[in-house]
């Protein structure tokens, strides 16, 4: 089911839907629905035309070249894009950095990067975990130290998703030895490009290279790469996670999943009939949307207060991750046994016919890889120890 | 139910899990599984000089005239070792019906050459449209002379891209979902008109689409009654899923001790992250849940072999159906519990939640066993 949004919302999911149907290229949506790889290409191409309607990065603000959505039009966009198939954007610049530079950036920071992220010009990747530092991020080891005009940082990074495509990083290293671990981090922002870093891919399983480990040898850049205040990168990057956190929650993607489920389940036969009129696999799906209209609404509830996100943050992370896994097990209940044949590619070959069906090669790899939104973003262990402590535990 | 090993099984315990320990490390099965080939013959022919593949064949044929229970020995070991060799398709789904329907020569001939290492096999009987339903078949046999036939279409084959011979189910009689007029028929894995789409699956086996067109074999290619091979079916199905239960433990028994140590060593916020009480209970419900799974293999191994087939198909069912849900836990649990690492491909943590997911929709899913349970 759908929820009742007001007359004035419905005309701008009209024109969104127009607007996507019209300018999204059909091989980039049909990538996208079958849960192919998205190439750095595509995404370019797709944030080219979201820049020149002024629809590129939705959640800023006008002054920052954002559309300046309100609350309901900023979920409907979100929705509405998903389930049209345009691919999502990606969050390290337009909705982890960017916050922070709003909120901290030089004017300067805030004039040569804002463009250049909203036209995908800059694409960021995200340097915090170490290989000894992922849920107790404060405990970094990565240090940059003063030298001159300069900072020269040495340290390795985990888990930098997409370092292989990004030419910016912002990340957070050790500029205090000396005090509380939180007050002796700063966060930093420069080019991939600078001499001494070193980036490695990690083969996740499955098949695919999403994320890299990142070595920093004596990597120079000049003090305008500091964010903010030096020791002050803690305090950001609170901020900067609450906005990693809500966009991990991808509402938007799982009501296009859910709908997909439903169609697939309905063509898929078991002892004559659709397996989507199979009792028990009919109410397990029906399960997960009330979830998700549920959290659907919560959302709306988070937009609506509006600030800097707070608990709300945990819970969207919590149980749009959850949601997330749900959706994927039920498409492999869904495949049967068409989700054993496994390829890493995801079907995306050139001619063959597809085993199966045709979504099934994208279930399997898409399952396994989806267990990873409960891991990161902080873990839903983690988001579950702030929800408690937030309620005075 | 006997908890008890006897001494053919201890030293079949100690055979395959040296086997597994030093010839099935990790990195040995990375580069196993990196090969073109889906299997190593290298391996296969050690198995057969072990006598790993001739468990539950006749002494007379070579094998070491074993039984069910002692099979689930040597196929928990592989669990553990996640081992991608055609174990499953030959020695216990094909050994398991030529045991039953075959006789005389020919029986003495396969199982021989399956002992020795020198047959491989595979059922072909799933379709693109039967799902997990056994009596849905729409593949033919059409007599013609003193020849058969065969025309259509086998889906995930498990073992079918490098199987020596297959096990081809085709309807001699009946329509599609009739259960009777399935036949079963003994055919070369490369005979003219079969074209195979090898893959290798979320585990790591080797399986293929297979299509037969115009598929001619003598009448005496005929494995079992003719038009009444669907009680053997389902009897090789239960097997399946009864050898799916014995890998499994093996499996999560494996995944469940590196988890432990794991909590132990990772340390995060000054302490052992086994020190938070969340991980404690979750690692706790791991481990319930593999001791969960490990009852209900006993009952799986005792009901393998049995004749009677409602009692069989419960049995099988309940005890597929627990496995699938420990395999949940215990895989998705593992994975967790290692945050990033675990989704690494270079940890056989990730590779243990593969097999359990595949062995979760292998013979049957849950739904397919609650129902089957449900209604017996
Ligand atoms: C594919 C992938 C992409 C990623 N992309 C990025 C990226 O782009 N940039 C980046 O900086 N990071 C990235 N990460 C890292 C991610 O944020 C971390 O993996 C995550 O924070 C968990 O840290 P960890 O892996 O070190 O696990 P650990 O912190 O070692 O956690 C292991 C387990 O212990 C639990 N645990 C730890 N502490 C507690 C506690 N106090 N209470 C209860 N349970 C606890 C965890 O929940 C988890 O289950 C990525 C990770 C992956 C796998």
């Amino acid at each position: 089911m759908d929820l009742k949004y007001p007359e004035r919302a419905a005309r701008f999911a009209d024109e969104v839907r127009a607007f996507v149907r019209k300018e999204l290229p059909a091989e980039i949506r049909d990538k996208v629905q079958r849960r192919q790889k998205i190439t750095p290409e595509d995404q370019r191409t797709w944030q080219r035309k979201l820049c020149d309607k002024g629809w590129a990065c939705p959640s800023w603000p006008k002054e920052y070249g954002g559309p300046g959505f309100d609350v309901m039009e900023r979920m409907i966009f979100d929705n509405i894009c998903s389930e049209e198939g345009a691919p999502s954007a990606l969050p390290f610049g337009e909705l982890m950095i960017s916050p922070v530079l709003f909120a901290v950036g030089s004017p300067e920071q805030k004039a040569q990067l804002l463009p250049k992220i909203r036209t995908l010009e800059y694409w960021f990747c995200q340097g915090f975990s170490e290989p000894g530092s992922g849920s107790d991020l404060a405990s970094l080891r990565t240090r940059a130290v003063q030298d001159g005009d300069d900072w020269v940082i040495n340290g390795q990074k985990m888990w930098t998703s997409g370092a292989h495509n990004a030419n910016w990083i912002f990340m957070l290293v050790r500029t205090n030895t000396e005090v509380k671990q939180q007050e002796g981090i700063s966060m930093f922002v420069f080019p991939m490009s600078t001499p001494g870093i070193t980036v490695r891919p990690i083969v996740t399983m499955d098949g695919e290279h999403h994320t890299n480990e990142t070595f920093f040898d004596n990597v120079r850049v000049p003090k305008t790469a500091l964010i903010g205040e030096v020791n002050k990168g803690w305090t950001y990057a609170k901020l900067l996670l609450g906005h990693e956190r809500t966009s991990i929650a991808r509402i938007g993607q799982s009501k296009r999943e859910l709908r997909r489920l439903k169609a697939l389940a309905s063509e898929i036969n078991i002892t004559g009939a659709p397996l989507m009129d199979h009792t028990p696999f009919r109410d397990r799906v029906a399960a997960v949307e009330i979830e998700l209209l549920a959290l659907e609404i919560t959302a709306l509830r988070a937009i609506a207060k509006g600030g800097s996100p707070g608990v709300e943050a945990n819970l969207l992370k919590v149980k749009g991750s959850e949601i997330q896994q749900k959706l994927t097990e039920l498409f492999m209940d869904a495949a049967g046994p068409y989700g054993l044949p496994f390829d890493p590619d995801r079907g995306l070959h050139d001619g063959n016919e597809p085993i199966g069906f045709d979504e099934a090669a994208s279930l399997g790899p898409n399952y396994l890889m989806t267990r990873v939104v409960t891991i990161y973003g902080g873990s839903n262990e983690i988001q579950r120890n702030i929800v408690s402590k937030t309620l005075g535990l | 139910m006997d908890f008890t090993l006897t001494e053919t099984q201890s030293l079949l315990k100690d055979t395959a899990e040296r086997l597994v320990r030093e010839k099935y490390t990790f990195d040995e099965r990375k580069k196993i599984v990196a090969a073109d080939e889906s299997y190593s013959k290298a391996l296969w022919d050690e198995f057969a000089s072990l006598g790993l593949l001739g468990v539950e064949i006749d002494e007379d044929c070579g094998g070491i005239g074993g039984s069910f229970a002692d099979l689930a020995i040597v196929l928990e070991a592989f669990g553990r070792g996640l081992v991608v060799e055609p174990y499953l398709s030959t020695v216990v789904i094909g050994v398991g019906l030529i045991n039953t329907a075959d006789k005389g020569d020919r029986r003495k001939d396969l199982l021989t050459q399956v002992a020795a290492g020198t047959l491989t096999l595979a059922l072909a009987h799933g379709e693109p449209k039967s799902r997990y339903s056994l009596e849905h078949v729409e593949t033919r046999a059409r007599k013609d002379g003193g020849d058969y036939v065969i025309n259509g279409a086998k889906a995930v084959v498990i073992g079918g891209d490098s199987a020596d011979k297959l096990i081809v189910s085709a309807r001699t009689d009946g329509n599609a979902t009739d259960r009777n007029g399935v036949t079963l028929f003994l055919v070369d894995g490369n005979a003219a008109g079969i074209h195979k789409r090898a893959y290798r699956n979320m585990d790591d086996r080797g399986a293929a689409e297979i299509t037969f067109e115009n598929v001619r074999v003598p009448e005496s290619a005929v494995l079992g009654p003719v038009g009444g091979a669907l009680p053997l079916i389902e009897a090789a199905n239960d097997r399946g899923a009864a050898a799916l239960c014995c890998e499994a433990a093996g499996a999560m028994k494996a995944v469940n001790e590196i988890t432990l140590e794991y909590l132990k060593t990772r340390n995060q916020f000054g302490r052992p992250i086994g020190k938070f009480q969340v991980l404690q209970h979750r690692m706790a419900d791991m481990a319930m849940a593999e001791e969960q799974a490990r009852s209900m293999v006993y009952l799986a191994v005792d009901f393998a072999n049995e004749p009677d087939a409602a009692e069989r198909a419960q049995a099988i069912s309940a005890a597929k159906v627990q496995i699938s849900h420990s395999g949940q836990i215990v895989g998705r649990g593992a994975v967790q519990l290692h945050g990033g690492i675990g989704m690494t491909i270079e940890l056989v943590v990730g590779h243990y939640m593969r097999r359990l997911t595949s062995i979760e929709k292998m013979f049957g899913d849950i739904d397919w066993h609650i129902g089957r349970f449900a209604a017996a």
